[in-house]
């Protein structure tokens, strides 16, 4: 598929149940998640955004997050990655969800944003 | 004008004052956060000390970029990619004329988290320390005066934002992680 999801949450177990909901209505969806710090405690880490990104099957990525610092490494993760990253600053699971499915059946990333602007919180 | 002998000298400061001060700014950091500021600035500033003491840098902005690296991959906090984001700016200006470095700090964290004045956050240690340094006129009283400022302050950005009003009566973490920088600095000015 063209476009691919990552989450970033400040808790490993945030991310992967994210994935885990919106992988059941987007199999076809690529969906990497970074959760939480190395040592598996509460934060976000800039190299894990990247290897996120890099993991994604996809080039193009839709990048959903929970909380403060989460936002700034997305921010610094994207300056140094090639691939195209379009951050959205909406609730993480009804808006990662919601552009999952839509992604699923080939949704074009205009419409999929006219959705999400509904669910912008932050 | 620090060189990179000075910057050392700064960080070796700096990093006294976090581990002893470590569980205050976690403290700072509980009514209106998460708690973590403290163990988030130790460990990012262990990474720092690590990765410059004993080591051979060519010149002042190399040694900030090493420093800028650790910090945004080890803090693991909001302060990690500010304070990151700051000594990235800072080895940007080429020199180590410190009149150039504190505003180009604060260019930084500014552009990283978007905070203005008045939304309890480092930015109230910055942004006047910025305009003290210009006029040869940044002091340890200067520095105190800012981060008690944010006591009475109403915190808009970060997770202090989460508890609104009642974030009133607590200094900000993360201003008074930036006094101790500040004042590190100065001390290793001499
Ligand atoms: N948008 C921002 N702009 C400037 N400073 C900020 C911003 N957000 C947070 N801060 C500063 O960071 C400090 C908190 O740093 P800390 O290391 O505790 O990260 P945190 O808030 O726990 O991170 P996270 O966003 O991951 O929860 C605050 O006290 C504040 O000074
Ligand atoms: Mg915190």
């Amino acid at each position: 598929m063209e476009y691919g999801v990552v989450i970033v949450s400040h808790v490993a177990e945030i991310a992967a149940g994210v994935k885990r909901l919106i992988e059941q209505v987007a199999k076809d969806v690529s969906v990497t998640t970074a959760g939480g710090l190395e040592d598996g405690g509460v934060g976000t880490d800039m190299a894990r955004i990247m290897t996120a990104f890099e993991e994604n099957k996809a080039d193009k990525i839709l990048a959903f997050y929970d909380l403060g610092s989460a936002k700034m490494n997305l921010e610094m993760a994207i300056e140094m990655s090639d691939k195209e990253v379009h951050l959205y600053d909406t609730a993480l699971v009804e808006s990662a969800y919601t552009a999952a499915a839509l992604l699923q059946v080939n949704t074009k990333l205009e419409d999929v944003e006219k959705q999400l602007k509904e669910l912008k919180v932050k | 004008m620090l060189n990179v002998e000075d910057v050392k000298k700064w960080m070796e400061n700096f990093d006294n004052v976090i581990q002893e001060q470590r569980a205050y700014l976690s403290d700072l950091d509980t009514p209106i956060g998460d708690g973590d500021h403290g163990n988030n600035m130790a460990r990012g500033m262990e990474a720092v000390m690590a990765a410059i003491t004993d080591k051979d840098f060519a010149d002042v902005p190399s040694i900030f970029k090493t420093i800028a690296m650790s910090l945004i991959s080890k803090v693991g906090g909001a302060s990690g990619p500010l304070y990151g984001t700051a000594f990235m700016e800072m080895a940007k200006i080429g020199n180590g004329d410190v009149k150039e470095l504190i505003p180009a700090a604060l260019a930084g964290i500014e552009k990283r988290g978007k905070a203005v004045p008045g939304e309890k956050t480092m930015v109230d240690v910055w942004t006047p320390a910025s305009a003290l340094v210009q006029k040869d006129a940044l002091t340890v009283e200067g520095i105190d005066q800012a981060v008690e400022s944010t006591k009475e302050m109403v915190a808009t950005k970060g997770r202090a934002s989460y508890v609104g009003d009642r974030s009133v009566g607590h200094i900000d973490p993360g201003a008074m992680s930036s006094g101790y920088l500040l004042k590190a600095l100065l001390k290793a000015e001499g």
